[in-house]
């Protein structure tokens, strides 16, 4: 916790950005482990996931085309200082009047959550309460919040992919991370002289991908789900795209095959509903996709997770495509 | 007294450190890191309304013989945050991708050198 609260002081102070980046994926790591420790086991995950690999990565990216000095600055904001002490002591204040954290008899505790607690195990059959609740009873949600992800995926790309002249040449495809912030001239990545990231990413790889189909399909009895594979499945692949350079993970799965993935598993979630609406139920009403309700449940649950991991792999790697197919433009323009 | 509310202070300690690096600082970038902190803070915040001491991860467990019922904390803030983490990171990558832009059509990421500059236009 302290470490926490440390980590984030320094980023504050920190004037080169790219040393603030990487210490907020530290800050992410470590509030992960705390997840882990206040029983979020499937928070945990997409927050390591998410926090320490792909925001840190798309971070970089964006460095590399803005550059990572940060003007020096002399005065000291009075305003905002004044205003966050203010209301950080009111919300100090406010705790006092706060139950007693960790508590059963919270509010929170008792509202809707114990009916998921008692009920899930026999109405879903999903050991995993986080799945049922997330993929059952709140589908709708779920739903909404898989079409964010697609929007914001398709925003990122009409506006990083705007005025794109020409193909870039295969010799120019190089990566972002190794950038001097300064100069803008790039080191290559994917390149023949980086021996040992390359072994290590050809072991671990395809660890890290099964590994994520693992957790999407096991997402029901373990932690685990559509939106935890569906980040750890893209942090493998930018793990690949970065080691061995960007061509090898097109040649893998092109762009426009990404596109067309992330708008297959929002429609694979939209046709579970459907189905459901033409089988005499209401939208996402798992119970009647088979002959008896849970498993119904089990396979609706299955079916719309997978959508959701395929709409967020692809989302994410497309955002990751964007970023770097910008960072080559940036290139042949300075040649 | 003292642990009774200690993750609700750093929440809000982390809370106001996000808020100030957006607030004061004028490089945008620097300006979705201290909104990335904002961010992380909240999902600290919610995980620790779930929390049950003594309670175990919501995920259902063979209880052997005349062994209790297990606790189990709340899943429902973990199902929020689960989803708010992967849709928190589209929206900033979406952020980001404008910096990106604004970089290139006024060759500066620094908010007071882009008020100056739409001010001599």
């Amino acid at each position: 916790m302290l470490l926490l609260v440390a980590g984030t002081m320094t980023v504050l102070i920190v004037r080169n950005l790219f040393v603030a980046t990487m210490l907020l994926g530290i800050v992410s790591f470590t509030m992960a482990l705390i997840f882990v420790s206040l029983d979020a086991v499937d928070v945990a995950f997409t927050e390591a996931a998410v926090g320490a690999g792909i925001s840190t990565v798309l971070y970089i990216g964006t460095l590399a085309m803005v550059g990572a000095q940060e003007k020096e600055k002399k005065t000291i904001a009075i305003g905002p200082l004044i205003i966050c002490l203010a209301v950080g002591a009111t919300l100090f204040y406010a705790t006092y009047e706060m139950p007693a954290y960790g508590r059963a008899t919270n509010p929170v505790q008792t509202h809707v959550a114990p009916r998921y607690i008692q009920d899930s195990p026999t109405e879903i059959g999903v050991p995993n309460m986080v799945t049922s609740v997330l993929a059952s009873y709140r589908g709708y949600d779920t739903f909404g919040e898989t079409t964010v992800i697609f929007t914001a995926g398709i925003g990122v790309m009409l506006i990083l992919r705007q005025r794109r002249r020409r193909k870039q040449e295969e010799d120019e495809e190089e990566e972002e991370e190794l950038r001097s912030s300064t100069s803008g001239s790039l080191t290559g990545l994917g390149s023949d002289h980086d021996l040992v990231p390359h072994v290590v990413a050809k072991l671990l790889i395809p660890f890290i991908l099964v590994f994520a189909l693992y957790v999407q399909f096991h997402g029901d009895y373990g932690p685990g789900g559509g939106f935890q594979a569906g980040v750890i499945f893209a942090a493998g692949f930018i793990l690949y795209a970065l080691v061995f350079g960007i061509d090898f993970a097109r040649a893998v799965l092109d762009g426009k095959l990404v596109l067309f993935l992330m708008a297959a598993g929002v429609l694979l979630y939209g046709g579970v509903g459907i189905a459901s609406m033409i089988l005499g139920g209401a939208f996402l009403d798992y119970n009647l996709l088979a002959d008896d309700a849970v498993h119904g449940q089990h396979l609706g649950i299955l079916l719309i997770e997978l959508g959701v991991g395929i709409t967020v792999t692809a989302a994410m790697l497309s955002i990751f495509y964007a970023f770097v197919g910008r960072a080559d433009i940036d290139i042949e323009q300075g040649d | 007294m003292f642990s009774e509310h200690f993750n609700y202070w750093v929440f809000i300690i982390l809370l106001m450190l996000g808020l100030f690096t957006v607030m004061s600082r004028s490089n945008l970038i620097k300006k979705m890191i201290g909104l990335s902190l904002f961010q992380i803070s909240v999902f600290l915040f919610y995980i620790s309304m779930g929390k049950v001491t003594g309670g175990t991860a919501p995920i259902v467990v063979e209880t052997l013989g005349n062994a209790s019922e297990p606790v189990y904390s709340n899943p429902l803030p973990h199902v929020l945050i689960l989803t708010a983490i992967v849709v928190g990171i589209a929206t900033t990558a979406l952020g980001l991708s404008l910096v990106v832009r604004i970089k290139e059509t006024f060759g500066t990421v620094d908010e007071d050198e882009i008020l100056a500059l739409e001010e001599d236009s």
